[in-house]
């Protein structure tokens, strides 16, 4: 705090009415929400069976997709960070298209690819697994439009830890595997962490491809925003209410990757002093 | 803090300035209410201004081929169209847009407006009806040939949610005739449902015959005599604030005339 | 163990030949961009030769010829341990589980790989240490522990990349004195700039200059005898060459005749290498006259003038004279200025080349 009043920051004022404005600018609608809240009604309502059953679905499948975003996501952030081929470029902007595309896209082409009719359905079905309406699509969804968060944080930390520590372990006689579980993948935990987290707040708040590819079916498929999307045609107080209880999840979410965030740059800066 | 105490100043300003404009308003369609009756061919002829129409979401094909045809009849008068659901609608006019007529999907949300006073309670006249109809893929790989078909767990049937207005209208029908369809999703939007038809993710589903004849090829629609238990009713109404009502009026009447009759028709829209 | 090795890289211009003895420490001295990194890394196997051949013991680390069987073992199968500049300590892990880590790695068991682990701690006088993490650490006791884990793992050749050049003055005399004892009986190439490692810890001295083996023998005789102004200039020594007048004197390339202390004996005619430390060189600005018995003046032209230290180096034509910086102020000396370098017969070393 003292060090704060000690050195000289530099920043013009203008800048800092700027960044107020653009600060109320995100702040403000959450405030206009959160004043439009029925208390009165508001635990009977985020309580009901439909939102207690789409909040429960969404954090189940949230946490599943998270899961497989790690599982997938580890290995091509190595492989982008690690390795170089022909075309790794394309292949990395492809990767992170996800993250621009709109979710009405995602879910047209997960369609596509795993309906019924898609490019894969078909075989899988002859499996005896239906993926249309079930809760598997939601995961689907939900991995597809959160991975490239897990594989973008993680690239650009693996790229930042370098490849010295794993040259050493290599030298000592370490293997591939045994250098990725006990140096790469603790040095890059934190990292991983913020990138997992960010990962499951986009699949909680994973909408647009969702309701385009898994439908809507209360307890199998209509999670949190599925839900908060029709309540608003009949009960707004309900939408409300609940979109509430998903910005409280989101708020607690950005900041354990923030807190995540924190201790990186912390182990940063040990490793240069020291 | 005082930020928040000027933004609502400024929010009640506006609140201020909304009201007088709607007074005024008011004040006007008196005075031009009069010269209707004092001349009314001559007003007729002199129709000019602009309108702006909110209309709900099934009737952006309809009511655009019927706002150039109005155009062409009346050179004077601009329509602006804006299509959502008629419940966005509601709350767009409720929150102050600048809209001269109102035409919903459903009685309901009309009411609102009504019970809220920015429509007159006997303003809103009912110009079309529609029912609900079967949406199959192309081949019907199902089979379904009727409503209880739709029962069998083995048919994959896509419905409307029942908080929006067709799935409404489907929870009517199964209560009515006792036939219990078990849904693989219940969707928001009538769009949804079809998405998932034409797919072929879904084998069957509940959307309203304009709909089916708007999707063109893309679904093949069977009809069902138990869509009459639940038939949906569109109102119009020229919204209390207008600062055009004769232009309103005319187009209100131009919908509900032989020209509007005949295009609604063909998009599948059955009479009140 | 020992080490033969022979490879070449196209695209860095590197095509070396060297071979380690068993139990011999091998200094690699050279300008930056010489090829040393490089050649320390192709023998770690964290660079991939173009052709060329590395058996250590009886394994073979690679073998790229232009036909014949090609292989080219990874890194962590070829024994071979790397000590950098920075210690690169896993941050995660204390003390004694980075020691640790090698012999984890090939399976030693948790207990007896700390056992080994503390060991080797005590070894390099860091016993106290075992439990730290490294950001606790100190340059000086982080590179202690970087040693002592780079040889827990046991390996056949030991690599070190500059190990002192990061360290404070003060630090540097310990560590030194470490791996002195830790190299004696081992095979080792250590890669520096400083010819004090190469004279405490080497026994053999290789010169690298643009990716080739200029110069190579054992240390003394290279560094205290150099034959070429670039290995003089690493060894810190100023060399003339010339040819001998008589048993002791010698006319240098540029026409000064010097009188000169043999090392070696040669007889008139031969050529010669005169080696002069710059401090034993002084600078007047009047001309001495005829020196001294046992002395030399030579007048030159000063090139350039460049703090070393607490010495400042003034450069002359084909001589170098460190001087204190008091001294160079009362002589007034800048870039052009004429002067005569002065130094005794009994600072010289004079040998055949």
């Amino acid at each position: 705090m003292s060090r704060a009043t000690a050195s000289y920051s530099g920043v013009p004022r203008w800048i800092v009415a700027v960044a107020v404005i653009g600060a109320a600018f995100v702040v403000l609608p959450l405030a206009a929400m959160v004043v439009r809240v029925n208390w009165a009604e508001f635990i009977p309502l985020i309580t009901s069976p439909a939102s207690v059953d789409a909040l429960w679905l969404s954090l189940r499948t949230s946490v599943i997709s998270t899961a497989l975003c790690i599982l997938l996501g580890v290995p091509m952030a190595i492989v982008l960070a690690r390795t170089s081929f022909w075309g790794q470029k394309v292949l990395r902007s492809l990767v992170l298209l996800p993250l621009v595309l709109p979710p009405v896209v995602g879910g047209i082409a997960l369609l596509y690819t795993f309906g019924r009719r898609g490019l894969l359905g078909q075989s899988v079905e002859v499996l005896g697994v239906t993926i249309a309406f079930s809760t598997t699509a939601v995961v689907l969804a939900q991995t597809f439009v959160a991975l490239p968060f897990l594989v973008l944080s993680l690239e650009g930390a693996l790229r930042t830890v370098g490849t010295r520590y794993e040259a050493v372990a290599a030298t000592l006689g370490a293997r591939p595997t045994t250098v990725l579980r006990r140096v790469t993948l603790p040095l890059v935990l934190p990292a991983l962490v913020s990138g997992a987290v960010l990962s499951f707040a986009r699949a909680l708040g994973e909408f647009g491809a969702t309701l385009t590819f898994a439908g809507s079916l209360q307890g199998v498929t209509r999670t949190l925003p599925l839900e908060i999307y029709l309540q608003r045609e009949t009960d707004p107080d309900a939408a409300v209410a609940l979109s509430l209880v998903l910005v409280a999840v989101a708020v607690v979410v950005v900041a354990l990757a923030h807190q995540a965030g924190e201790s990186e740059g912390l182990r940063f800066w040990r490793r240069r002093s020291a | 803090m005082s930020l928040a105490t000027k933004l609502t100043t400024a929010l009640l300003a506006g609140g201020v300035a909304l009201s007088l404009a709607a007074c005024a308003g008011t004040s006007s369609s008196t005075h031009s209410g009069e010269d209707t009756t004092a001349a009314p061919t001559a007003t007729a002829a002199a129709l000019e201004g602009s309108i702006t129409v909110f209309a709900a979401a099934s009737l952006k094909s309809t009511f655009t081929e019927l706002t150039e045809e109005f155009e062409a009849a009346n050179p004077g008068v601009t329509v602006e169209l804006n299509f959502a659901g008629s419940s966005d609608l509601v709350t767009q006019i409720t929150e102050g847009a600048p809209a001269d007529v109102f035409a919903s999907a459903d009685e309901k949300n009309m009411t609102k407006l009504t019970d809220a006073g920015l429509i007159e309670s006997s303003a809103p006249v009912d110009f079309a009806t529609n029912v609900l109809e079967i949406a199959v893929p192309p081949s019907n790989p199902a089979g379904v040939a009727s409503f209880a078909d739709l029962a069998d767990p083995a048919v994959k049937t896509v419905i409307c949610a029942p908080q929006v207005p067709c799935g409404a209208a489907t929870l009517t029908v199964e209560e009515a005739t006792g036939v219990d369809i078990t849904p693989v999703s219940e969707e928001s939007s009538v769009t949804d449902v079809l998405g998932k038809v034409t797919s072929g993710e879904a084998d069957a589903g509940l959307v309203y015959v304009t709909d089916v004849i708007a999707a063109g090829d893309a679904v093949e629609g069977i009809e069902f005599p138990e869509s009459s238990e639940a038939v949906n009713v569109y109102p119009i109404a020229p919204v209390t604030a207008t600062e055009n009502p004769d232009a309103a009026q005319a187009f209100i009447d131009f919908v509900t005339g032989e020209v509007g009759l005949g295009v609604l028709a063909a998009a599948g829209f059955g009479q009140p | 163990m020992s080490l033969e090795f022979a490879a070449t890289v196209a695209e860095r211009g590197f095509e070396v030949r060297l071979t380690v003895g068993a139990g011999e420490t091998v200094a690699v001295l050279g300008p930056n961009g010489a090829g040393k990194s490089t050649l320390l890394n192709l023998i770690a196997g964290l660079l991939r030769p173009d052709t060329g051949e590395a058996v250590l013991g009886e394994r073979t680390l690679f073998s790229l010829g232009a036909g014949g069987r090609r292989s080219w073992s990874p890194p962590h199968q070829r024994g071979v341990s790397m000590l950098a500049q920075e210690a690169l300590l896993f941050p995660h892990l204390t003390a004694a589980e980075n020691v640790a880590f090698g012999p984890r790695s090939k399976g030693v068991a948790g207990g007896a790989a700390r056992t080994l682990a503390e060991t080797w701690l005590d070894r390099v006088d860091a016993a106290a240490l075992a439990d730290r993490k490294p950001a606790q650490l100190s340059g000086g006791q982080a590179q202690r522990v970087a040693v002592a884990r780079a040889l827990a793992s046991d390996p056949s050749l030991l690599l070190l990349d500059e190990p002192m050049a990061a360290l404070d003055v003060s630090a540097a005399p310990a560590l030194r004195r470490t791996l002195r004892e830790v190299l004696a009986d081992r095979a080792a190439l250590i890669v520096t700039h400083d010819v004090l490692d190469a004279y405490t810890l080497a026994d053999r001295v290789i010169v690298l200059q643009g990716g080739r083996v200029v110069d190579q023998g054992p240390t003394r005789a290279v560094l205290d005898s150099p034959t070429t102004p670039f290995t003089a200039g690493l060894a810190g020594l100023n060399l003339l060459t010339g040819i001998a007048v008589d048993a002791e004197s010698v006319r240098t390339d540029s026409g000064h005749v010097v009188r000169v202390r043999p090392t070696e004996a040669f007889g008139s005619g031969a050529r010669v290498g005169v080696a002069v430390r710059p401090v034993s060189v002084s600078v007047t600005g009047e001309d001495p006259g005829a020196p001294g018995e046992g002395m030399n003046a030579l007048s030159v032209t000063v090139t350039d003038l460049e703090p070393r230290g607490d010495l400042v180096r003034v450069r002359g034509d084909e001589l170098s004279a460190d001087l204190p910086p008091a001294a160079l102020a009362a002589l007034d000396l800048a870039p052009g200025s004429r002067v005569w370098f002065v130094f005794a017969r009994s600072e010289t070393a004079a040998y055949p080349l």
